[in-house]
């Protein structure tokens, strides 16, 4: 049904719109590096309460003290002194998209986000650089007690729902990246569903990261009441520059008993990004977390989606796609940590790498003690395009219990020549028999994925085609 | 009637070894042209020369399609002119729909959109003509299919495609009673003055419902004896023995 959704408006999406830069002046720039002096101005410029401000700085000095990891891709690249923490775009936070500055919201409407938002989404938020310029939710959420909000406004608004929950998942020693992001976090999305509501459309952030040289580090954080039911979607792209970008985000999330929560993203970050990322999702007795991950963008990716299954008979679901092209080290996968009884996880990652990129599976699915009954199955895929590409798959499993079940396959491949023969003996030349084999191993995520997600990540594997054989 | 194919002293090898040697066939414009031969002559070879097959070269000897010749153009681009091979073993992928996969290839060999419910109907009419049924379309390419429903799905993407010369290698094997009658009806109904067919056949059921005009019989890379639907009944009476001398085999 690939061509039906073609016809959807993301038809004439092509990387050129991921690229194009804004020239747009900033109402306020850090000072490039980090500094003490960087992060209480960040704090000043947000107005924040005191609490907030002795969180940045006691995360500052642990950022300063933690070593970077040792088994981690090589980011020797990336100078921290050159990085902008901080980049407010010139605009307050707006509810119309009409209020926007004509630029940042030229941007958003080349993305398709307001038309996504009129069609099928429940809230809109979006962020560029470091601050949230829009955030809108349907009236009907509100009237359900749904709160989505910019974090910002959350910390400031809902102090009490925010301060329990804020850094606990997450803490700032987890790992260096962590207590960056803690240090000079700005913007992200702030999503609270009571007890019982079901979100029945998704909410979606996009992150857009426009000035060269910058970082982004926003900070999500849901929490599903009991009984709840929400699906979020986050998306990710910047323009190429020649300096190196950084993306640093945290996501919290916190599934309550009996709650679903479905967590999507498609990563489209330019490739000279740095994406060390960090998401943890804690699911109680019932609770259900489904990620769905598809990464194609970034020079170099950290990123394993963690959910710790402390409830009984709690349960998590992982599918996730990442496509390494010249020049791409992306190294993710996904950690579950089974720690009530009876939990159930699923783990189905695939990986694509082509024109010299790397694809590296990392996982960790750590049993303990008591998570007597614990079921999961691990499957890992890999398929690469040429001789230069690189895949590896890296699976860590720690079991400290006998009564579990667990099953872990792992397959690496190639396109055979024969499959490329047959759809071209069809007509279809070598590039577009290629891209159509691809789109088919990557079906089983894009079939998970909303719509005009799945419309998008065909492009994006159509585009990593276009014109690549001679 | 006008000639489709031209094939001139065809040689061919996969590696270091020559499995064709020096092969010459013309098929006009609606002819239908059976070949026969034991396991191994080189049957499947010759129809994946033609279309392309990177996997076998053409170390000598010409083939022209429409009076162009072809011997070096790369097998979408053959398909693109009117050619079309039904696979003996055809593949099986997982994650692309019947219909996705028949209307791109319908898009590439018409240099024509297909429209999208347009095209649903034929896809719908021409699985009914195969007598299956229509949840196909939304199933995987061949995936999970049993060895008859893919040759089944060969017939139907011909059918779709409609190309100048369909060249059918074995399609008829594994195929029960009444799918054979299926098939043929379908090839019959497919074959036209415009077009032509090659069929690859052990058996004979398929020449009870399809006469063939041409008979070819390819033993040991050569073909050793042409005739017509004759020579059909005359292999079947005798057995390929026969013909063997005739390749310089004992």
């Amino acid at each position: 049904m690939a061509e039906e959704r073609k016809k959807s408006r993301i038809d004439d999406v092509a990387r050129s719109i991921y690229d194009v830069k804004d020239a747009v002046e900033y109402a306020y720039k850090a000072d490039a590096g980090l500094t003490e002096d960087v992060v209480r101005e960040i704090s000043a410029q947000k107005d924040e309460p005191d609490w907030m401000l002795e969180k940045r700085l006691a995360a500052l000095a642990l950022y300063r003290k933690l070593d970077i990891a040792p088994w981690m891709p090589d980011i020797s690249e990336l100078d921290m002194d050159h990085i902008d923490t901080y980049v407010r775009p010139k605009t307050d936070m707006k509810a119309r998209w009409e209020d926007l500055p004509e630029n940042i919201r030229e941007t958003f409407d080349r993305l398709g986000i307001p038309e996504a938002e009129k069609k099928s989404l429940a809230g809109v938020g979006a962020q560029y650089d470091s601050e949230v310029v829009y955030h809108n939710v349907q009236e009907e959420m509100e009237r359900q007690g749904v709160i989505y909000v910019d974090f910002e406004t959350a910390v400031k608004e809902y102090p009490e729902l925010v301060k329990p929950y804020f850094g606990r998942l997450i803490t700032p020693n987890y790992h260096k990246f962590a207590a960056l992001h803690y240090a000079v976090w700005s913007g992200g999305s702030f999503v609270y569903v009571p007890k019982g509501v079901d979100v029945k459309m998704p909410l979606q952030s996009y992150f857009r990261l426009n000035a060269p040289g910058a970082g982004q580090f926003e900070h999500t954080l849901i929490i599903v009441e009991e009984g709840a039911k929400c699906h979020f979607i986050e998306g990710c792209s910047a323009p190429r520059y020649n300096v190196a970008n950084l993306h640093a985000g945290a996501v919290e999330l916190f599934v309550k008993k009996g709650a679903t929560l479905r967590y999507s993203t498609i990563e489209n970050w330019s490739k000279n990004m740095y994406n060390l990322n960090t998401k943890r999702a804690l699911v109680e007795d019932d609770g259900h977390m489904i990620w769905v991950s598809g990464s194609f963008g970034s020079h170099t990716s950290c990123l394993y989606p963690d959910t710790v299954l402390a409830g009984d008979r709690s349960s998590c679901e992982f599918t996730g796609i990442t496509f390494a092209g010249k020049g791409q080290f992306l190294d993710t996968g996904s950690k579950v940590e089974c720690i009530g009884r009876d939990t159930h996880l699923s783990i189905h990652s695939k990986s694509i790498s082509k024109g010299g990129g790397a694809a590296i599976y990392r996982g960790v699915v750590h049993i303990g003690p008591k998570a007597a009954g614990a079921k999961g199955a691990i499957s890992c895929e890999s398929l690469m395009l040429d001789n230069e590409s690189r895949s590896d798959t890296i699976p860590d499993i720690i079991i400290e219990n006998d009564n579990i079940d667990l099953g872990h396959e792992a397959k690496i491949g190639r396109i055979p020549e024969e499959d490329i023969y047959y759809l071209m003996s069809r007509g279809l030349s070598e590039e577009d028999a290629k891209a159509m084999l691809v789109r088919g191993f990557a079906e089983p995520i894009s079939k998970a994925l909303p719509l005009e997600y799945a419309v998008e990540m065909n492009r994006l594997i159509d585009l990593e085609f276009e014109g690549s054989i001679g | 009637m006008s000639e489709l194919l031209r094939i001139e002293n065809l040689h061919v090898s996969v590696g270091e070894k020559e499995l064709l040697h020096g092969l010459d066939l013309t098929v006009r414009a609606g002819e239908v042209h059976v070949i026969m031969g034991v396991n191994g002559a080189g049957k499947s070879t010759l129809l994946h020369a033609i279309m392309g097959n990177p996997a076998y070269t053409v170390t000598e000897g010409r083939i022209w399609f429409e009076g162009q010749d072809i011997t070096e153009l790369s097998t979408d681009k053959r398909a693109r002119l009117g050619l079309f091979l039904s696979f003996q073993a055809p593949i099986s992928v997982a994650g692309i729909s019947m219909e996705n996969f028949i209307r791109t290839a319908k898009t590439a060999v018409s240099g024509q959109q297909q429209r999208l419910f347009p095209f649903k109907r034929l896809l719908k009419a021409r699985l009914q003509d195969l007598a299956m049924d229509p949840s196909y379309a939304e199933r995987y390419l061949n995936d999970g299919f049993s060895g008859g429903e893919r040759k089944k799905s060969e017939i139907l993407q011909m059918r779709i495609l409609d190309p100048k010369l369909a060249m059918l290698d074995e399609t008829d094997s594994g195929l029960d009673v009444d799918a054979v009658r299926i098939v043929s009806k379908n090839i019959s109904d497919f074959h036209n003055e415009t077009n032509a067919v090659i069929l690859i056949t052990h058996l004979n059921q398929i020449l009870k419902f399809i006469r063939p005009d041409h008979v070819h019989i390819l033993i040991g890379g050569r073909i050793v004896k042409e005739g017509g639907p004759e020579l059909v009944d005359e292999v079947e009476a005798n057995g390929f023995d026969a013909y063997r001398s005739l390749a310089g085999e004992a």
